[in-house]
């Protein structure tokens, strides 16, 4: 489900520009508003719709399980931890949702900033940047470099 | 510099009648550039059929009482507060503009108007008001337009790169920065004096002049639409949001422990 924005809500604050993953979020250069320039392109992420401060974000459902005429509107309450969506059918039927934002405390993961620089041993690494121990855990597994040749059977 | 009344000081070489003229269809431009903004916008009869349309949908009607206590609410935090507006950053620019705009301009209009002539002595208050207007207006203006307007600070965009949605913030600085530089140079006694006089002019008739095509009105438009914002949280049709929720009892999956992070 594509994001869209309701233009006369939006106030141009950039909250979804600056947080979209795809990129496709951008200010329009006359009416200097949030729109959705790639529907086609969305990640479907959500993030613009949680953020956005004044709740001027949709999601436009695809017509083959979404018909034309509903709408999906998010809550975020970051004080209570929780998001709320609400699902509107043309029909009328509304579906309500409550989860968690997440799942441990606020401020307790580590910002990437936190973590000391990667050695350049670590660039050759087949793990990624600060795993395993940014993950909680001891050790992944991992190919050996004569296995990596062979390829995964 | 911010001692004298720079329009008493210009009456030596344009008559009072003149200024005061100026004034009142600055006026004239404001309501009728509104009233033909509300119009060719169609920005009324959306806001009355969102109205009723909220109204219509909501669980409840909301009383009189109720009315009065969420309009002074509305008056209160979006109106005098720029509450609606999201970040401190914006937030503070936005209140500079705005309180210096009015402390300048119901200077102005009580200088022109009330003290004209250096006849008629100034209270040394309306001068300073006047400047420091006009510097908060300076303040908050240059710092939105260099730092916080959001195709430059989102978008990345050149700061000096203009469209028709720049109208109102340019021309107001403009006017208030040629303005306070008149002043400057008058109280200097310096050549240039008509030069930034004639600039200043044209600034603000851009000004008061380019309601239809600029920003200015939002100061008639944004009131009402946040009030009605919060008639529409209050009757619950909430712009179809779902209603604020409890806690969940549950955090993360009831079978395992989280170890995202």
């Amino acid at each position: 489900m594509p994001t869209f924005v309701y233009m006369t809500r939006c106030d141009g604050c950039g909250y979804c520009v600056d947080i979209c993953p795809s990129d496709i979020m951008h200010i329009d250069t006359t009416y200097r508003r949030a729109y959705n320039i790639e529907p086609n392109m969305c990640w479907e992420c959500y993030s613009c719709v949680k953020s956005c401060p004044q709740h001027a974000i949709d999601c436009r459902g695809y017509s083959d399980f979404a018909p034309m005429g509903h709408s999906v509107r998010a809550l975020r309450e970051e004080e209570k931890g929780t998001i709320s969506w609400k699902i509107k059918f043309r029909d009328g039927r509304e579906k309500n949702f409550v989860s968690p934002i997440r799942t441990t405390p606020w401020g307790s993961i580590k910002s990437p900033s936190d973590y000391a620089a990667p050695s350049q041993a670590a660039f050759k690494a087949q793990e990624l940047a600060h795993e395993p121990e940014a993950l909680n855990i001891g050790k992944l597994p991992a190919l050996t470099p004569d296995r990596l040749k062979q390829g995964v059977v | 510099m911010f001692t004298s009344n720079p329009f008493a000081e210009l009456s030596a070489s344009i008559s009072p009648i003149v200024m005061q003229t100026y004034v009142v269809v600055m006026a004239l431009l404001v309501v009728g550039g509104t009233v033909y903004d509300t119009l060719h916008k169609k920005s009324a009869q959306y806001f009355f059929a969102n109205w009723r349309k909220a109204q219509n949908k909501g669980a409840r009607q909301v009383g009189g009482g109720e009315m009065v206590s969420l309009a002074i609410q509305t008056v209160a935090v979006e109106v005098l507060s720029a509450g609606e507006l999201c970040t401190a950053r914006r937030r503070i620019a936005h209140l500079l503009t705005m309180y210096g705009f009015i402390a300048y301009v119901i200077t102005t209009v009580i200088m022109v108007f009330g003290y004209p002539t250096p006849a008629t002595p100034t209270p040394a208050i309306l001068p300073q008001l006047w400047g420091i207007g006009g510097l908060m207006v300076c303040a908050g203006g240059y710092w939105f337009w260099f730092f916080l307007r959001v195709d430059v600070a989102a978008e990345g965009h050149s700061r000096f790169r203009v469209v028709q949605a720049d109208i109102f913030i340019l021309s107001l600085l403009a006017s208030v920065t040629l303005g306070l530089i008149w002043a400057a140079l008058q109280a200097a006694g310096s050549a240039g004096t008509s030069v930034f006089l004639g600039l200043y002019l044209i600034a603000t008739t851009v000004l008061f002049a380019s309601i239809p095509w600029s920003k200015f009105s939002h100061m008639f438009f944004k009131p009402a639409a946040a009030f009605q914002k919060r008639v529409e949280d209050a009757n619950g049709s909430r712009s179809n949001l779902p209603a604020p929720a409890d806690k969940p009892e549950t955090f993360g999956s009831a079978r395992t422990e989280p170890q995202h992070y």
